[in-house]
């Protein structure tokens, strides 16, 4: 009797503790392959060279009250540092011509340059900090810079279909501690390799923000851009869309495009 | 209808009962869906004014509910390695507060400094750890400076400091949300005072108020209601001396309390605060109904009839009487809908419904109980009391002349010392000394700030606007304005940030600490600051989104609410008189509070005036004559006046609970009278009695009921007294100084006045000494 009932113990614990172990070895096989697809998107998406395209920026609130903005945005894709980019500030014009530089570096804190026109002046900007609201929207621009698959590690969670398409849906652990969300779930369309929904949680882990990207068009064959990109604040109500136009690639921008000495010299 | 209703008890008990039994269980099962909500919204309608300017400021900043972290060294110093460590902690932990989507400390401040060319943006705490002795008095120096800072996350003296976190509740299940929060918070709290055992923490904020309301109403719950229950219970007990009519009466005001509950959550209403003290009130009222019936059926009794006659005999004689003082009473709670404060409402609502269930139950199933238990009358007559009754009435009748006047000039001189009661809503006072989100408030009032605020939003109405600098000119005006006035302890203002950046922006110059010259540089500067700061921290509690308008955020010390509204008068108008061309709104909870009370007052003193209005000419018909009716307006009217004045020496601050209490004891007070003059009617008209012998005889047949009602019902609402939610205390002391004070009129003022009254008519006729005195026995 008691025997039997020490076998069957036994056995419920053996059987717990493969299950246990199993889990741990499904959660390294989990992250793998999330960072298989992290890579091959990164593949994917790579060789562009340099790109430059006009963006919109709708604000809104609880109530429907509207702002726009509008900036251009400029990046080069370097091979074995992280890609420079170049935000120019058009619109609302007392910014007008206020220029913002980028190097984006994988674990460090990224380089940031701002010219201020009404000063006259370049100022470096030495913060940590990625993950305010760009322009007051409900972007950061953490949310907005280059991916890297440094950036994160990651944990493949499963095949869905979200607005109508086949997705791998991948969790992203950002590395940097400055991140503004410890957690993102990504919708990662399974032929363009871009994602088409996230899910940014918070410190608490609760459900921030979603970004919903839209309206893909392929570029040069091969390269997949967005045209509309929708971020909701659930926590505020307010969200901001990107209206992306004029993508243009490989428009012979190098790395003198992207100086602090440039900076000036925009309009 | 009156037949039936008479004999329904008596006759056909078991039937009374089933059918009493049937109608309980189909109403009371409504207290199931009953909810209740402590939120501090529930105190306004819809279409407040003030509700609205405060939620329109809510949806185009951010909300601001907030807890907050009081932290209050045992060293006297904030800047020590420890303490320091503990606000950082504190800081890292308060994130993990459920809806939370700010959080502001000395540690993770956005110092903003300049090393050249550079502009640096980093917590002013990054690491504890690391911290010397040189580094943390820099440290010091950088907050107790900054205007963001200083008086209101750090005291100038360096020796308290707050953490103050803002949740953004989507109030879908409001009542969980509170318990999540306040749970997390708490939590925290004692995990660092484990930790860090040097230091207290206190908590206050409005989501703690919140909590200290719920938590307050559920104490009241837990142990008011059962002591009332005791209080009642001895007192039926020992002035009537019956075991039967005590759980007699107990059972009908939980029936009364149970079915009213059941409707309201039929109803859907849900409880609030001020709502939650109606089952006290009820069962209150109730006692009053079943003694009448009880003292007069074992009148009956011991005059010689069966138990069943005398149950029959007393409904008879009181049939009308209790229907007219609950109809009374029920109206005086309903004048309560003229308050502009739901909850007083529903308050109002609930003992209306309760008090005319009280009297259909007190007439059908309290005398099926009666007849279906065994009860005995007390061997003889409560002598005591009728001695005592003898007493007071042949005081009364042989002093009337002095009584009438005197007590008239008494009351007149206490009437005088009404207009010294001031007007004080301060919510932070809606609770007493023990209640620790009183003592946290208060005590960060004495050390740090108070917890009043009034938030200006001031508009361009053209986007980008705020960048204009004759706009930031004048938000700086008036934010330097507000600093310079002693009320103010905090402004919190977009010009500091300006002034602030543009100096970093010449490499911290002070020279430069100026506001920018030119819109652009302003723009451009807010982009530049908006850029470099982390999720959580940004600007967007003080910039709309298309930035054509501000906010400022006085903080105030603690001060009386018609000050609080003076003040608001005084900044909304030295405004529109420097900057007409801007437009400024002003809003905060204290503000909402503060109109309300006021706004309350007025209505309610409307209120309780066409509630007398309608009742005096009901009184006038019972009683068959305009004459008396006139007269019952005087103790009518004069307990509420002079339990005021009387008010004014106890504590003379009038808020939310106060201006509810004329309305509410209109009706007990009302009973009073009509019981007496009814009597005194009786005794002129059908017994052909002079005024003397007539108001003997009042004396002799209402008085010892008059007497214990008076007791029961003091000793319930001083009860309520020692609710910790002060609104519902002050109510109670109140309406205690009321009855007793109509009692007083009653048994002293109404009679004289009736003797003199009906004596001025008449040639007096002399009255001898010992004949007044009715007896029945």
């Amino acid at each position: 009797m008691f025997k039997s009932m020490l076998s069957k113990l036994l056995v419920v614990v053996l059987l717990i503790s493969g299950q246990a172990y199993s889990a741990q070895s499904n959660d390294v096989a989990a992250q793998e392959k999330g960072l298989r697809i992290a890579k091959k998107a990164k593949k994917l998406d790579s060789g562009w060279g340099d790109s430059q395209s006009e963006v919109e920026m709708i604000l809104r609130n609880k109530h429907d009250q509207e702002s726009r903005r509008a900036i251009r945005s400029k990046s080069l894709e370097l091979k074995d540092e992280g890609d420079k980019s170049l935000i120019i500030f058009d619109e609302p014009l007392d910014v007008k011509g206020t220029a913002f530089l980028n190097f984006s570096n994988p674990i460090e804190p990224d380089d940031q340059w701002l010219y201020l026109p009404a000063l006259k002046r370049i100022k470096r900007i030495s913060s940590r900090n990625k993950s305010g609201p760009f322009m007051g929207s409900e972007f950061s621009y953490e949310d907005m810079s280059s991916f890297e698959v440094e950036k994160y590690t990651y944990k493949y969670l499963r095949d869905e279909t979200a607005e109508g398409r086949e997705c791998f849906v991948l969790e992203y652990y950002p590395v940097d501690k400055y991140s503004g969300y410890p957690r993102q779930v990504v919708w990662l369309d399974k032929e363009m390799y871009q994602p088409i929904k996230t899910e940014y949680y918070d410190r608490k882990d609760s459900l921030l923000k979603t970004l919903k990207v839209t309206d893909y068009k392929r570029y040069q064959g091969k390269f997949w851009r967005p045209d509309k990109l929708e971020m909701t604040n659930h926590l505020n109500g307010k969200s901001t869309v990107l209206l992306m136009a004029n993508y243009r690639f490989s428009t012979g921008l190098d790395e003198r495009d992207f100086s602090q000495n440039t900076l000036k010299r925009l309009r | 209808m009156r037949e039936f209703i008479l004999k329904s008890g008596v006759r056909r008990p078991f039937v009374t009962l089933l059918a009493s039994l049937l109608f309980i269980i189909a109403t009371s099962w409504g207290a199931g869906y009953l909810t209740f909500k402590s939120d501090s919204r529930v105190f306004f309608e819809e279409s407040n004014p003030q509700l609205q300017a405060f939620d329109r400021m809510e949806a185009v900043y951010s909300q601001s509910d907030n807890v907050a972290f009081l932290i209050v060294p045992k060293s006297g110093d904030v800047f020590t390695k420890e303490n320091l460590s503990l606000i950082y902690d504190l800081t890292e932990q308060a994130w993990q507060t459920p809806y939370s989507s700010r959080v502001d400390s000395i540690t993770n401040y956005q110092h903003t400094f300049a090393t050249g060319d550079d502009l640096i943006v980093e917590d002013l705490v990054l690491d504890p750890e690391v911290l010397d002795t040189q580094r943390m008095e820099e440290i010091r120096a950088i907050a107790v400076n900054e205007p963001l800072l200083a008086k209101r996350l750090i005291s100038t003296e360096g020796h308290v400091s707050l953490v103050n976190v803002t949740v953004q509740m989507p109030g879908t299940n409001a009542e969980q949300e509170l318990t999540d929060v306040s749970t997390f918070v708490r939590q925290i709290r004692d995990n660092l005072l484990e930790k860090y055992p040097n230091t207290e923490i206190h908590l206050t904020g409005l989501v703690m108020m919140d909590v200290a309301f719920a938590e307050a109403a559920l104490a009241d719950n837990n142990t008011l209601m059962p002591l009332m229950f005791l209080v009642v219970m001895v007192a039926i007990g020992l002035l009537l001396r019956t075991i039967t009519g005590t759980i007699s009466t107990l059972l009908i005001a939980i029936v009364a309390i149970v079915v009213t509950l059941g409707v309201t959550g039929w109803l859907g209403i849900y409880l609030t605060p001020p709502s939650a003290a109606a089952p006290i009130m009820i069962l209150t009222v109730v006692v009053a109904d079943c003694v009448h019936i009880l003292t007069n059926m074992f009148h009956e009794m011991r005059k010689g009839f069966d138990k069943r006659q005398a149950i029959y005999n007393s409904l008879e004689h009181n049939l009308k009487a209790i229907f007219i003082t609950s109809a009374t009473t029920a109206l005086g709670f309903l004048s309560m809908n003229f308050s502009d404060v739901p909850p007083f409402q529903d308050l109002g609502n609930m003992v209306a419904f309760g008090v005319m269930m009280a009297f259909l139950f007190s007439v059908t199933l309290f005398p099926a109980l009666l007849a279906i238990l065994p009860i005995k009358p007390f061997k003889q007559d409560v002598k005591e009391h009728s001695g005592l009754m003898a007493g007071v009435s042949n005081f009364v009748v042989k002093n009337y002349r002095i009584l009438l006047p005197s007590t008239l000039f008494a009351m007149l001189i206490i009437l005088f010392l009404i207009p010294r009661n001031e007007l004080n809503d301060r919510y932070v006072e809606f609770f007493d000394e023990s209640v620790p989100f009183r003592m946290a408030t208060e005590l960060m009032g004495k050390e740090l700030s108070g917890v009043d605020t009034i938030e200006f939003s001031i508009e361009t109405g053209t986007a980008n606007g705020i960048n204009d600098p004759k706009v930031i000119a004048a938000i700086e005006h008036f934010s330097e304005w507000l600093r310079t006035l002693p009320e103010v302890d905090h402004v919190n203002t977009l010009s500091d940030i300006f002034k602030r950046l543009n100096k970093n922006m010449h490499g911290d110059d002070p020279a430069w600490y100026k506001l920018p010259e030119g819109k652009e540089l302003a723009a451009q500067y807010l982009l530049l600051y908006e850029m470099s700061l982390p999720v959580g921290l940004d600007l967007n509690n003080q910039i709309n989104v298309d930035k054509s308008s501000t906010r400022v955020v006085a903080t105030l010390e603690n001060m009386p609410t018609y000050e609080l509204l003076e003040l608001e008068e005084l900044t909304t108008a030295w405004f529109a008189t420097n900057y007409p061309e801007l437009k400024l709104e002003a809003a905060s909870i204290s503000l909402m509070f503060a109109h309300v009370s006021k706004k309350n007052i007025n209505s309610m003193l409307l209120g309780s005036v066409l509630a007398l209005l309608l009742i005096s000419p009901i009184l006038g018909m019972v009683m068959g004559s305009v004459k008396y009716g006139v007269i019952s307006l005087l103790p009518n009217l004069l307990p509420a006046g002079v339990a005021f004045g009387i008010w004014a020496l106890l504590s003379a601050e009038v808020g939310l609970g106060l201006s509810v209490v004329i309305g509410m004891t209109l009706g007990i007070v009302v009973d009073d009278t009509v019981h007496f003059m009814s009597k005194y009617l009786t005794a002129r008209r059908e017994k052909n009695m002079s005024p003397e012998e007539a108001v003997h005889y009042s004396f002799q047949s209402v008085g010892p009921a008059l007497w214990f009602t008076t007791v029961v019902l003091v000793a319930g609402f001083l009860i309520m007294a020692l609710s910790t939610y002060r609104v519902n205390a002050d109510m109670g002391v109140m309406t205690a100084i009321t009855i007793v004070i109509a009692l007083l009129v009653d048994f002293l003022l109404l009679p004289s006045l009736l003797i003199a009254a009906d004596k001025i008519r008449k040639d007096p006729q002399p009255v001898e000494e010992n004949s007044g005195i009715v007896t029945q026995n």
